[in-house]
This record gives C-alpha cells, structure tokens and sequence, in this order.
C-alpha cells in the first residue's frame, strides 16, 4: 500500500491520468453548471438566489476536507518523519486555500439578499475566516523557512493546531445561535433538501473534487520536479 | 427565457457574480500552478542538456529522472 505513496510510482500516475482528470472535470463542471443554473428549481423563500448554494457549499466542503487531511497527515509527518506526506500537505494547501476564499466571498454575497448584509461576525463565517488564516499560515510557513525541515516542523503544528478549528466549524451551527441554517445534508441524519437541488449540489461537489485533484497532482509534480532539479545539481 | 436566466428574478447580479468570481478563481489558480510546473520543467530541460554525456547515462538510469523526461523534449536526447 505505501509503495504507491512512493514519490516515482506517484509520478508515473501523474503523467498518465492529468490529461484524463481535465477533460472529466470539464465535462462534469459543464454538466454541473447547466443543472445549477438552468435545470435546478428556484426556492419558495430565497427565490433563485439559492443557486449561489451550488458553488458556496461544495467549496466550503471541499476547503473543510482538504484542512482534514492536511492536518492527520501531519500527525504522520511528525510521528513517522515521512518527507513525503509533507509534499502531499504542500501541494494539497493552494486549492483548499482558493476554496475557502470562494467559500468566504460567494457567502458574503449570498448574505446580502438573503440576511441583508454583506458580512456578520456569526459562529460559522467567523470560522471560516479562521480557517482561512490557518492555510495562509500554513502556506507562509513554507516561503518564511528556508531550512525545509524548519518549515515541514512549523507547517505541521499550524495543520495540527487549526484542527481543533474542524469541529467547531462543523458544530457552530448547533452550539450557538447563528444567522446559518442547521445542515441540511447528513450522512446519519435524514437530509433535508430536495432531490432536485441535491443532484447538482452533488455534481458540482463532484466538479469541485476532480478540480482539486487535478491542482494537487500538478503541484506534487511541480515539487517532485523542484526536488529532482537539485538532485542534478549533485550529480 | 435567457432573460429569466440573466436577471433571476432580480437576484442575477448575485448570483452570476459569485459563479464568475468562482469559475475565475479556478482558471487564476489553474494558471498559476500551470505556469510553475511548465517553469520548472524548463529549468529541468536546460539542467539536463548541460549535462556530459556521462551525467546523462547516470541520470537516465534513475527512474524517477526517467518518468520527467518522458514528458519533456529532454527524452528526445
């Protein structure tokens, strides 16, 4: 199983499925967006500003998943020492980044109509924005060191620290009382939206996923790259 | 129809604004990432040419130097 994670046996997928993830991410983001704005019913209360719910939520997912496993992969970097789970963690930062501004701007202009205001310091947007801080940490901490083991070491505790940050995410909406709707899709709850908005929710989930991927598997090559370009220095 | 589509229902300001913001992240970032990977293995290209002819035997034998090139004019060697 950890043969796969070998950097060279990474490489060599890369190469072969980089080109086939763009056209399927194409594809299911073309397929998405006729279903998000076209297809999908307007609400009886929000009118067709609910559509903004298909691109803020599966970022906000998206950006929530990417800082989950960032984080438990930093536990293995500090426990095993595994380099490579670090390029995996580097590589990972950009897209969950971009996800969680996409997240924060789509909200705040989706508040507008809907509560009347651009921004409110509520649990869940206050979060968010931490959330946000904890990436552009995350992300300085490789620029800031030079050493690579210094920043491996501080990027790690950022990702383990801003863990706690998960849950509170997740759970702001039942601990206190928020401007945010309960969640409305739940895996061992029943979910509460409609089939007909839950089809493209989940196909743009999809288009988000599959563009995440792609930016990920680029960034590794560029690093694994990066590293074997002073590898030829040495040789 | 593609009235409906542009103002709905006067919230199209908001909503095709916030799809554009997106979709224009995604290209922004698609870019940047695209734009250091090209880099990078362009310095590998011009890294690998300057090499001896001894240097190249060693290096061709690595596999991971071996999967970089079969994506850059590099293999052409």
């Amino acid at each position: 199983m950890l043969n796969y994670l070998n950097p060279q046996n990474f490489l060599k997928i890369i190469n072969k499925i980089q080109k086939f993830i763009l056209i399927l991410f194409l594809l299911v983001l073309a397929l998405g967006l006729i279903e998000a704005l076209v297809l999908s019913p307007e609400d009886y209360k929000q009118s067709d500003s609910v559509r903004i719910m298909y691109v803020h939520v599966p970022a906000a997912w998206i950006s929530l998943g990417i800082f989950s496993v960032i984080s438990f992969l930093s536990f293995g970097i500090l426990i095993f020492k595994n380099k490579n789970f670090s390029l995996i963690t580097k590589s990972l930062a950009p897209s969950g980044f971009v996800f969680n501004v996409i997240a924060l701007v789509t909200g705040s202009i989706w508040g507008k109509p809907t509560w009347g205001t651009w921004w409110a310091w509520d649990a869940r947007i206050t979060s968010m924005l931490l959330l946000a801080l904890f990436y552009l940490l995350f992300i300085l901490s490789w620029r800031v060191f030079d050493d690579s083991n210094k920043a491996i070491k501080y990027s790690s505790y950022i990702a383990i620290l801003g863990l706690i940050n998960i849950p509170i995410i997740k759970f702001s909406v039942d601990w206190w009382t928020t401007l945010h709707q309960p969640s409305s899709v739940n895996i061992l709850k029943d979910t509460t939206i409609h089939s007909s908005m839950l089809f493209p929710l989940a196909i743009m989930t999809a288009a988000f996923a599959l563009f995440s991927l792609l930016i990920f598997l680029m960034k590794y090559n560029t690093e694994l790259i990066k590293i074997k370009n002073k590898g030829l220095d040495r040789l | 129809m593609i009235n409906e589509i542009l103002f709905m229902n006067g919230y199209g300001l908001y909503v095709w604004s916030s799809f554009i913001f997106t979709l224009s992240c995604f290209g922004i970032l698609y870019l940047v990432v695209k734009t250091h990977l090209v880099k990078e293995q362009k310095k590998f290209e011009s890294k690998f040419n300057a090499l001896t002819t001894e240097k190249v035997h060693l290096a061709k034998k690595q596999d991971t130097f071996k999967e970089i090139l079969v994506t850059s004019s590099a293999s052409k060697i």
